[in-house]
């Protein structure tokens, strides 16, 4: 199978089954969501893609093969992640910081031109050149979480996974970074990103794939997953959908189910 | 090369050349000519006190930023946080128990409690890089190790061991010989050598473990080479000269803002800064007009003690 999905995939962490028999198959060039409540198994299942988790049974696997075999490396090349977490732990300037995503490319022998030409790609994209020398406690929290996209995008990954990246964001840079996660895809990366907000997987995704109890209720085109009965059997919660004067959809929270 | 790494470089030369004229008799440079019935001084205890102060100093500076790199934190220190203590109590058993037996017993022996010492603290701090968790554990670890270093000292068969065990504690560099050199710098350069191959990895954790893993860092073998590589600096270290604590808090500290704060570019100016600092502090020692030599590893405590508190009220806010 070619592509990155996952077959029959269940994990079982500290006794309890966070995955159960997960099927899915992901497209390149496209933006899915990952929705589900809290304990949904949303990041569990990035982190069995990204390699991060072997599986108890079943498989993640990329072009075919089993990603947690996969030699290091390689894996860091062609998946890149982007944690929750968002830490760093050192006061580096923001070029050092994006550079650190050309690891997995790097020789011994430092930096070649060609890591020097995808960190300023990265850098771009992201609208964050103008930081080049900027020290990284310097950052403002939005100028940070793109700061942080640029890593990731400076691996130049053929697979994007973003854990919550919108966390901690105003809506103004949480507008910037779904762009940014759109323009990837737009480039040929498959992008998959875990969202809490119902309304930015509307806005941003061509996918979704919605999870409940480590099971998967619905996966598909977001227009047809992302309807009011589905969304009450996944959250427990009623919704009214509606739609913007540009035709974007948004979804309103009403009651508990 | 870098410059900062050009500079220090020059300035552990011009270091070892004090080392080498200054102390209670000063010699000129040139008396090393065996004509000079002062070139004993110069070949058999200067010059080796001299070359061990630049390998002790830079293992300590070495294996201080692998283990803030490692750890994430700047607080850490070999010596401040018991990996030196296990070390110590290592070389103390075998003091213990006779260190007649070989001179290659005690540095084995200090390996081992700096080995066990570092895995432990990797184990119960590493994971998580909670610089809380590894305070505590360090503070604990260090507790433990002078504890079992007292009671041996309480239990010594002779007060001879008991005072030997007493004065090589505080750390010094004073009547070594070739001996120690020969002893001290196979390990040291083993553990050197290691250390240059943990740049990208350490780099890779600045973003934390997960970003590292994803990167395709191997965070397991990652450990091990931390865990040897600052085991055999330290426990070489304390095999040749006792206790030394602070020299890599100091020196990773100050070149970080000069070298960039990247984890693998402090390595080598750590280590070349940790030669400079302890050659001139085992020169200052020398120099100072006390009835008998002040001891290396209490000089360095006493320049590092007070550093260590202004660098904990800087980050206070960041801590609390």
């Amino acid at each position: 199978m070619s592509g990155l999905a996952a077959s029959s995939l269940s994990l079982t962490l500290r006794g309890r089954r966070v995955l159960d028999g997960i099927d899915l198959a992901f497209a390149r060039g496209r933006v899915t969501a990952l929705l589900g409540p809290n304990g949904a198994g949303k990041s569990s299942l990035l982190a069995c893609l990204a390699g991060l988790r072997t599986p108890d049974s079943g498989s993640a696997t990329i072009d075919g093969e089993a990603v947690a075999t996969l030699d290091g490396r390689t894996r860091g090349r062609r998946i890149g992640l982007l944690p929750q977490s968002g830490e760093v732990h050192w006061n580096v300037d923001v070029t050092t910081l994006v550079g650190l995503g050309r690891l997995p490319h790097r020789g011994r022998f430092g930096e070649t031109e060609a890591d020097r030409a995808a960190v300023a790609r990265a850098m771009a994209a992201t609208d964050v050149t103008h930081l080049a020398d900027r020290a990284v406690e310097r950052l403002s929290g939005g100028e940070r979480g793109r700061v942080l996209l640029s890593r990731v995008l400076a691996g130049e990954p053929e697979w994007l996974l973003a854990d919550e990246p919108l966390a901690s964001l105003d809506p103004a840079h949480q507008i910037d970074v779904l762009a940014r996660l759109h323009e990837a895809a737009r480039d040929g990366a498959g992008v998959i990103v875990v969202l809490h907000d119902l309304n930015q997987a509307a806005r941003v995704a061509d996918d979704v794939v919605l999870l409940r109890e480590g099971r998967v209720i619905a996966a598909g085109e977001a227009d047809a997953v992302l309807t009011a009965p589905r969304i009450a059997e996944t959250y427990g919660v009623t919704v009214e959908i509606g739609h913007a004067a540009d035709g974007r959809r948004f979804i309103v929270p009403l009651d508990r189910a | 090369m870098s410059r900062l790494t050009l500079w220090l470089l020059v300035g552990c030369v011009a270091a070892a050349a004090l080392s080498v004229v200054a102390g209670k008799v000063w010699l000129p440079l040139d008396a090393w000519t065996a004509a000079d019935p002062r070139s004993i001084i110069i070949v058999e205890l200067r010059l080796p006190r001299t070359v061990l102060a630049l390998v002790v100093g830079a293992a300590l500076g070495l294996s201080g930023a692998v283990m803030q790199g490692y750890l994430r934190n700047p607080l850490a220190d070999p010596g401040l946080f018991g990996v030196s203590s296990g070390a110590a109590l290592g070389a103390v058993v075998s003091l213990f128990f006779g260190y007649a037996v070989s001179a290659y017993l005690l540095p084995v022996f200090a390996l081992v409690g700096a080995a066990a010492t570092m895995a432990l603290l990797a184990l119960i701090a590493g994971r998580s890089g909670s610089l809380m968790l590894f305070t505590l554990a360090g503070l604990i670890i260090t507790s433990i190790g002078s504890s079992a270093t007292a009671l041996a000292i309480s239990l010594a068969p002779t007060p001879f061991v008991a005072s030997e065990i007493m004065t090589w504690l505080n750390g010094a560099l004073t009547d070594r010989s070739w001996q120690d050199v020969e002893l001290a710098t196979p390990m040291i350069a083993a553990g050197a050598v290691l250390a240059a191959f943990l740049g990208r990895s350490l780099d890779a954790l600045t973003l934390g473990e997960d970003a590292a893993r994803s990167m395709g860092i191997n965070l397991g073998r990652l450990q091990l080479l931390v865990i040897l590589s600052t085991s055999l600096c330290v426990a070489a270290s304390v095999a040749a000269a006792g206790v030394i604590s602070f020299v890599g808090l100091l020196v990773a500290h100050m070149v970080r803002p000069l070298a960039g704060h990247r984890p693998s570019a402090i390595l080598l100016p750590s280590a070349l800064g940790g030669a400079l600092l302890l050659t001139l502090a085992d020169a200052g020692v020398r120099l100072l007009p006390t009835v008998s030599e002040l001891r290396l590893g209490i000089a360095t405590a006493m320049l590092g003690g007070p550093f260590f508190f202004a660098m904990l009220i800087r980050m206070r806010r960041k801590l609390a």
